[in-house]
């Protein structure tokens, strides 16, 4: 993932538009991103978001998860919601929400990347086209 | 319990006496008749706290409130609306803050939380989801506003969303300020003075829930269609380079530019003070609000006597009142400055006017060194308006008198100084002179909480119809008091609309789908004057004398003319404020002394206001 964390303001309008594109709520909880400020530390924000790099795949007790045209996906029926893969994950890029009974995680559906002001999440607009 | 569309449906009342927690759910008279944010302060601040109850007491209310456009799909419904009486004018009060924090208090399940009586120590209220706690915070009393927000983000995590006030907000300031985001502040109005005197040092919120809304299909298609014309704008990139810093070298030439404690309305180093110099000199990150492209919010570092500090701004107002207005040397300057306010927690408005207003009556010989207590309170020092706002936080020396705002200033120093305080009803005036600007000049006047530009920013309205024309100009302002703070009400930030030209139809079609309410905009513009009517009526219960007297500008205002600059030698008169408050309260269906009529208020749904003021021979 080259995307491009620089240029990001911090508005989360990516967290809000993954909850309203993927569970039609408004709720930026219920995301496969996330902002998180640095600004106290370093000055900056962070972006925080899968990169299809499966080493969860591999760590998933159940085989809920595997790689569909270069994007992980969870199957949420075989998921028994028992975290491995969000320990697992090296970028924090797995999401638990306590009303969902699977982790959350970016699907490559491009909206963020659509809508971001600042076009931190060009790359994601790629494998989006790809997911398509 | 019905869903309601566009809020999370539970008002949180925490009385910090007793320890209690409680929840309401949202009524539908509350809803239908004041719609969010700012009209629910409106509403609850006139039903709960009753004629003569002492702003920092606890009896005072503070109502937090975000509305149905907060959090929800669409640019920037970031704002919330922090109410109660205020303490610099003993009328309703409000201020409202951008940032993270709106969106977070509905995700938890609140659309607003009434804040009553006085904890016993210093507490601060912890919010997570169905978990409320008045927690204890000894350690953290005394601590700068943005140190406390860092300290409590270092203890919850990044995801609470966090108010605080700093010492000036404890020591009861009447202009303390709330801050939240390091840099965003409900400045105006003592709203964090109303928290320091609950002994609340801060606010901190999560939530997980979702704001349901009545149309999704339809609020994406707006807000889709919203999100494309902002980005589309050619102007976007120079408010996401400087945001509101730009407006300094405009305001300045068109002589709107306080300057020197507001003698003069163009700063000769206006360039220095520039949203370039800003940009070029200071600047470090763009930081956005919620869901918001333009990314005004700018976080910058300014060094001082070898000191380095981080701060989000300066923005236009801190730059009118702490630069020009005290005559600061450079953007740089100006940053230590609002960082030294930001950490005190005291509105740099108020606080650059106070500073101005000191410096003033030192150049005139009304206080001398023994009064400062050898500070050499000279326009153009960085060090003397440092020492000032740290009496003012600490309310010692000089900072005593001028913590209760510049009105009390003048009245303790005397010398003729009160035609120089500059304010309306006891809040300082905001960032726009106004002598050569009529109903700029009248809405600071008229504005329900005191002097504050943003009720009805018509500045443009006077250059476009002409600076010196009076006939019509009450009605621009009118209009524009209702237009604007309806956003306040509905919770989303007005700058898409005001600076970047996004056309209201869209907010028009924005409130049925998120709503399921089928109500024109001008529907709602009937509840924001009930709204502003409401306030009104806060100030005659409040006070038998209250009404036209009220209204009146300083009289530096029509006494001198504006010596230099793009507009020198023009000035306004004693006849023509009075032609324009005239005009304004006839369009207003109030009487000549600016009391409602009890017809008007009938009108609006108000009968048992008007029947309340009749029967204390308030109205008639």
């Amino acid at each position: 993932m080259k995307l491009d964390a620089e240029r990001c303001t911090g508005c989360k309008l990516c967290q809000l538009v993954c909850s309203v594109v993927n569970f039609r709520e408004n709720n930026p909880k219920k995301a496969g991103i996330r902002v998180v400020s640095r600004l106290f530390t370093d000055a900056r924000y962070d972006v925080v978001v899968c990169d299809q790099c499966g080493v969860c795949i591999d760590a998933c007790p159940v085989g809920a998860i595997s790689m569909e045209d270069d994007v992980v996906r969870i199957d949420p029926n075989m998921c028994t919601n028992c975290g491995v893969c969000v320990e697992t994950c090296p970028n924090g890029a797995l999401f638990s929400h306590p009303d969902v009974d699977y982790p959350i995680k970016c699907v490559a559906c491009g909206e963020c990347a659509r809508l971001c002001p600042r076009g931190v999440l060009d790359t994601l607009a790629d494998v989006g086209k790809v997911a398509s | 319990m019905r869903e309601m569309h566009g809020y999370a449906g539970t008002i949180l009342r925490v009385n910090l006496s007793t320890g209690t927690v409680s929840r309401e759910p949202l009524s539908e008279d509350l809803v239908s008749g004041y719609i969010g944010g700012r009209g629910f302060g409106a509403h609850f601040i006139y039903r709960e706290v009753p004629p003569g109850t002492d702003p920092l007491g606890p009896g005072n209310k503070l109502v937090v409130a975000a509305g149905p456009f907060s959090g929800v799909f669409l640019p920037s419904g970031a704002k919330t609306s922090f109410s109660a009486k205020s303490p610099a004018t003993g009328l309703y009060g409000d201020s409202n803050i951008g940032g993270h924090l709106a969106g977070e208090l509905k995700y938890a399940g609140y659309d607003a939380i009434i804040i009553e009586g006085r904890a016993q120590g210093p507490s601060y209220l912890f919010i997570e989801d169905d978990r409320v706690e008045i927690r204890p915070c000894e350690k953290l009393w005394g601590m700068g506003a943005i140190k406390t927000e860092k300290a409590l983000k270092d203890e919850l995590g990044d995801e609470f969303q966090i108010a605080t006030i700093g010492p000036a907000g404890e020591n009861m300031v009447v202009f303390a300020s709330v801050n939240h985001d390091i840099g965003r502040q409900a400045g105006r109005c003592g709203m964090g003075a109303v928290m320091g005197s609950k002994n609340l040092k801060a606010i901190a919120v999560r939530g997980t829930k979702s704001v349901p809304v009545a149309d999704m299909a339809g609020l994406r298609k707006v807000a889709d269609e919203m999100f494309s014309a902002l980005a589309a704008n050619a102007a976007l990139k120079v408010w996401q380079d400087q945001g509101l810093a730009q407006v300094t070298t405009w305001s300045n030439s068109i002589g709107a530019l306080p300057t020197r404690n507001f003698r003069q309305n163009f700063y000769e180093n206006a360039e220095a003070l520039s949203g370039e110099r800003m940009r070029s000199d200071i600047h470090v990150r763009d930081k956005a609000c919620f869901a918001c492209p333009m990314a005004t919010g700018k976080y910058c570092r300014a060094r001082h006597r070898g000191e380095t500090v981080f701060l989000e701004g300066p923005e236009y107002e801190t730059t009118a009142l702490i630069g020009s207005n005290c005559a600061l040397g450079s953007i740089e300057e100006v940053a230590y400055a609002n960082y030294m306010c930001d950490e005190l927690g005291l509105d740099t408005i108020s606080g650059g006017s106070a500073v101005a207003f000191a410096m003033e009556c030192f150049e005139r010989g009304i206080i001398t060194k023994e009064d400062t207590g050898g500070i050499e309170a000279r326009f153009g020092s960085l060090d003397a308006f440092v020492e000032i706002v740290k009496l003012i936080a600490a309310r010692k020396g000089i900072g005593e008198p001028l913590s209760r705002g510049v009105r009390a200033a003048a009245a303790a120093w005397g010398g003729g100084s009160e035609d120089f305080a500059i304010q309306v009803k006891g809040l300082e005036w905001s960032g726009y002179e106004s002598r050569g600007a009529p109903s700029m000049m009248l809405a600071y006047m008229t504005c329900d909480i005191g002097a504050h530009h943003n009720r009805a920013w018509s500045i443009t309205h006077d250059i476009a119809v002409g600076r010196n024309v009076i006939e019509g100009k009450a009605a621009k302002v009118i209009e524009l008091q209702h237009v604007r703070p309806l956003f306040d009400c509905l919770g989303v930030c007005r700058l898409q609309w005001v600076e970047l030209g996004l056309p209201l139809e869209y907010y028009a079609r924005l409130y049925p789908a998120v709503t399921g309410r089928q109500e024109t905009w001008d529907d709602l513009l009937v509840k924001s004057e009930r709204i502003w009517n409401l306030v009104r009526a806060f100030g005659v219960r409040e006070r038998a004398d209250f009404g036209r007297a009220d209204d009146q500008p300083p009289r530096r205002f029509y006494t001198e003319p504006v010596p230099d600059g793009p507009l020198a030698g023009s000035r306004i008169t004693r006849e023509d404020l009075d032609r324009l408050l005239d005009e304004y309260y006839d369009l207003r269906g109030w009487d000549r002394n600016g009391r409602p009529t009890a017809k008007t208020l009938e009108r609006l749904g108000l009968g048992d206001v008007a029947a309340e003021l009749l029967a204390k021979g308030r109205i008639s």
